[in-house]
């Protein structure tokens, strides 16, 4: 986990991956003809592969003797999260409940 | 504790209390990401209830978000270099990256502050409707947050210059950093499903 | 600033006003006599500014008998108001305080400290560990939910009591049905409890992850720490999600936003999504420690290893996954269609299985063991088929079809009580016998304990059994009185009878309490029940270090082999080496006061005062940080001496059970 190298290549590398990612989000979101769903898939994607890239390239969530249980973790949490979110929506734009 | 220290690991990972504290972090950002992903959750029930009241393409203004997603981007950056050279022991490039990310901390605090201003100006507060009550609390638990950050920030600076890099203060360095990236992976979501998502359409 | 004075104190009821006489009188008892037996720097060094995890677990234990207390007595007063048709002993508005704070306080006061106590007393002991991972963080969660605990209790004579339901239901619980301050209470008294609670749960999923006693794998852990853990994980998932809910709320109520309501686009289902989202979970974290309660006791007084660990531990961690995924069975009637409500009912059906598995597994344990009838064997052993009523009438109400009949009725209150008293206070009680000589050195009286068990469970029995038919004729909850022609009246009154009796069984365990303080003998041993897990390796009571030698564990049940393989508790001297320790703080309990003030100035809606005083909280939080100090080391001289007082008298003491 020591870093060898003198310079922060991957620091370097992460950042300017993640400005790609926001600026092709933007270009999709406003620039692009696509519908309106599809247009939520891919920023979507952008978003969660970003997020992945802080946790990975930034964060190092897998470094250490805990590196498993933080995967495990975090793993556990997006579960969560998902049902939360999706669940939510779901149940609530659903049925009698969306009128 | 004090006892039980090995040397061949990055200072922040030396001490077995030290090993404690950055799991027991970890695992409060897996409670911090359940505590937005209900955020989110609200947001994603109500963000298009607008009760007659403005919408999201009425006010939200792209340039100013561009600018909040930069410089809280490069913070997270700029955050991952101080840890950098935490490691390489060099405290002086250390320092300057933690305050360029505290700079670039309260830039976005600044523009986020003077956004939701401008946003009460032309009549769209927390009591117009819920797309704004959930909006605005979203937006402002994430702020709060890196309000926190930075008073936090600031704290551990002073006892950097007091006490210089020891286990401890490299431990606090570090689980900073951890909370200040995770602000920016917060951020990520809110540009995409608040900001983006609302100016699709 | 918002306050009426002259609207703080609640008039007017006799009850009530004879209520603030008593907590006038008692506050007055308790600082005379601290002072008179100068006891105020004991209580600071003690108690107050402890650290020491097994303290906490106990001022968590005697808080939730308190509060036990509390929720018991507006049991019997709805028991009281109920007992007859067209009784006027209290009123609509009276009954509907009285409901919301008996389930506030019986779940979030009573179940959750004396759970959350037990697991502070004995998960450490359990896996060999000095103390839990972060000591004054454990404080502070503590400190935060007796906050949270005094605030809300405060309610009922100050202000007023919150009047929505446990459930606190929007658009009744928003400012536009409930203009009063008593809803402000459950929002933001829960919040300060709920934030001690999901520290909790951090700290102990760090302190079983790494702290465990050399050779101490995962699957050599003892059940109750199991349980303890994956309760801990539940936890962190799913009280922010409650934090969020009582927030939105606060805001609904102080700032006018439109979380809830009903106008400018709010959504009152939200709330109901939101909140058992939360509460879903929050039944299976009071509920799984319970079962690791129970899975130590039926081992230890089976003298046989648990049956089918494993696949205990497999389905202790499918209910991880499953309890986040069934909330919605609490509103089958909201009507999300048809898709929504099949999928939870197969959900909710499906963590049936996991549980059916723990019950044969206890069965199993038991079968062909020499068992042993003690108090806490005997709550093991009612626990299992009261429980199964509470169980199978639930998969009664899994299915969604059917819930529209049985929804609000008595019929899902007696339901969730058989789950909730069997499963949690049954197991509370099977701990506290099974632990007390551990925490105290000394026992809880057996003979009192049978009385206690016997008059407990059937006055259970008798107080919730009818209310299934009631609820099946038609009886709906949370209604304070029904009419004569109703036919109700006979099985109202049978269930008021019953719970005159469980509240008798309740006194004799207070009773039984103040009578081992006073005389049970103080020579118990270290191991009083013969059993299997390390805890019971330590003094009773346990010395403040824990273990002067951690051990080294090779199986599962390792005390129980040890002793097996006839190896003594004999110390090398030369084993003996210096101990660290954490230091007392008092800011867990300054924090405590500035989160309680600010707490009560947000609630009579004083926003400046409030923010004046959260200046506190956040100067409590620097000093935090300022804060180096390292603990201190236990002199290598002061642990053998230690040690010697309780290994040498080991020939005079005596096992109670023969």
């Amino acid at each position: 986990m020591e870093h060898k190298s003198k310079y922060p290549v991957s620091h370097v590398v992460g950042f300017l991956f993640s400005l790609v990612l926001t600026f092709v989000a933007v270009f999709v979101a406003l620039k692009m003809n696509v519908s309106y769903t599809i247009v939520m898939w891919i920023i979507g994607s952008l978003a969660v592969i970003q997020a992945g890239l802080q946790l990975f390239m930034f964060m190092h969530v897998t470094e250490g003797e805990d590196g498993k249980t933080n995967v495990i973790n975090m793993a556990y949490a997006v579960f969560v999260a998902i049902v939360i979110v999706a669940g939510s929506i779901w149940v609530l734009t659903s049925g009698h409940a969306a009128h | 504790m004090s006892a039980n220290v090995n040397h061949s690991l990055p200072l922040e990972y030396q001490t077995e209390q030290n090993r404690l504290n950055i799991l027991g972090f970890w695992i409060f950002l897996g409670a911090e990401i359940v505590l937005f992903a209900t955020l989110f959750a609200v947001y994603g029930v109500l963000g298009h209830r607008y009760a007659g009241g403005p919408t999201p393409s009425d006010i939200f203004k792209l340039n100013d978000v561009l600018i909040q997603t930069l410089l809280l981007l490069t913070s997270s950056f700029t955050c991952g270099l101080a840890v950098f050279f935490m490691r390489q022991r060099d405290m002086k490039k250390l320092l300057t990256w933690f305050v360029i990310t505290l700079l670039l901390g309260a830039g976005f605090l600044f523009m986020e502050i003077r956004e939701f201003i401008h946003y009460v100006h032309e009549g769209a507060t927390m009591q117009t409707s819920a797309f704004l009550s959930s909006f605005f609390v979203l937006l402002g638990t994430h702020g709060a947050h890196v309000t926190f950050g930075i008073i936090w920030a600031i704290m551990l600076i002073i006892q950097l210059l007091q006490r210089g890099l020891t286990p401890v203060t490299a431990r606090k360095m570090f689980i900073i950093s951890l909370y200040w990236h995770f602000l920016d992976v917060v951020w990520i979501f809110i540009l995409t499903f608040v900001y983006l998502k609302g100016m699709v359409a | 600033m918002g306050i009426k004075w002259n609207e703080i104190l609640v008039g007017g009821d006799p009850l009530l006003v004879g209520s603030q006489i008593a907590i006038v009188l008692t506050v007055v008892a308790i600082v005379v006599g601290l002072t008179y037996f100068k006891k105020w720097g004991w209580l600071w060094r003690e108690w107050l500014t402890t650290v020491d995890h097994k303290k906490i677990g106990i001022m968590y234990i005697v808080s939730g008998v308190l509060m036990f207390f509390r929720g018991g007595i507006d049991g019997l007063l709805m028991k009281a108001q109920t007992a007859r048709p067209e009784m006027n002993f209290l009123d609509a508005q009276h009954y509907n305080e009285i409901f919301t704070t008996h389930g506030v306080i019986m779940i979030l006061f009573m179940a959750m400290p004396l759970l959350i106590g037990l697991m502070n007393v004995v998960v450490p002991l359990q896996i060999g560990a000095r103390d839990v991972a972060f000591p004054q963080l454990n404080a502070l969660s503590f400190w935060l939910f007796f906050s949270g605990a005094m605030l809300f209790n405060i309610s009922f004579v100050v202000g007023g009591s919150p009047d929505a339901g446990w459930t606190s239901y929007f658009p009744l619980a928003g400012k536009e049905f409930s203009p009063g301050i008593g809803n402000n209470y459950y929002a933001i008294a829960l919040q300060i409890a709920g934030l001690g609670t999901l520290m909790t749960g951090i700290n102990f999923i760090v302190t079983i992850l790494k702290m465990r006693a050399p050779g101490m794998t995962l699957m050599k852990m003892p059940m109750f720490t199991w349980t303890t853990l994956i309760t801990s994980i539940i936890i962190v998932a799913a009280f922010p999600i409650f934090t969020v809910a009582l927030a939105l709320m606060t805001f609904d109520r102080l700032y006018g936003t439109h979380f809830f309501t009903l106008s400018s686009g709010g959504s009152d289902m939200l709330w109901a999504n939101l909140f058992w989202l939360w509460a879903h979970p929050e039944v299976y974290i009071v509920i799984l420690p319970a079962f690791g309660i129970f899975s130590e006791v039926i081992a230890t007084f089976s003298r046989k290893t648990l049956y089918g660990y494993k696949s205990m531990v497999i389905s202790i961690v499918g209910i991880a996954f499953l309890s986040m995924i069934v909330w919605v069975h609490h509103f089958y009637t909201m009507d999300a269609g048809p898709a929504v409500n099949s999928f939870f009912s197969i959900t909710t059906m499906l963590i049936a299985v996991p549980t059916g598995v723990k019950i044969f597994n206890w069965l199993f344990t038991m079968r062909k063991g020499r068992i042993q009838f003690t108090t806490a064997m005997l709550w093991a052993l009612a626990f299992v088929p009261n429980f199964v009523i509470g169980g199978v009438t639930g998969v009664m109400l899994a299915m969604a079809a059917a819930d529209y009949q049985y929804h609000n009725t008595l019929f899902l209150v007696a339901h969730f009580h058989y789950v909730l008293i069997p499963g949690v206070v049954f197991a509370v009680f099977a701990g506290l016998y099974y632990w007390w000589p551990k925490m105290f050195g000394f026992m809880l009286n057996e003979k009192l304990g049978k009385y206690h068990f016997w008059l407990f469970t059937i006055g259970f029995n008798v107080t919730f059994m009818p209310m299934f038919f009631l609820g099946l004729k038609g009886a709906v909850r949370r209604a304070y009185t029904y009419s004569a022609e109703s036919g109700f009246a006979p099985l109202f009154l049978v269930s008021a009878i019953g719970s005159i009796i469980l509240a008798i069984g309740f006194a004799v365990f207070c009773y039984n309490i103040y009578w081992s303080f006073r005389y049970a003998k103080r020579n118990v041993s270290h191991d009083p029940w013969d059993a299997r897990t390390l805890e019971w390796m330590t003094a009773s009571p346990v010395q403040f270090y824990n273990f002067a030698v951690v051990p080294e564990v090779k199986q599962l049940d390792a005390f129980w082999h040890m002793k097996k393989r006839g190896e003594t508790l004999t110390l090398k001297e030369s084993d003996i080496k210096k101990i660290h320790m954490p230091s007392n703080s008092g800011l867990p309990f300054y924090m405590a006061v500035v989160f309680g003030i600010t707490g009560f100035f947000l609630v009579f809606e004083a926003h400046i005062a409030a923010a004046v005083a959260a200046i506190g909280i956040v100067v409590g939080l620097i000093v935090r940080s300022f804060d180096y100090d390292d603990g201190y080391y236990v002199s290598v001289d002061e642990i053998k001496q230690t040690e010697r007082t309780w290994r040498n008298v080991e020939g005079g003491t005596e096992n109670h059970v023969g």
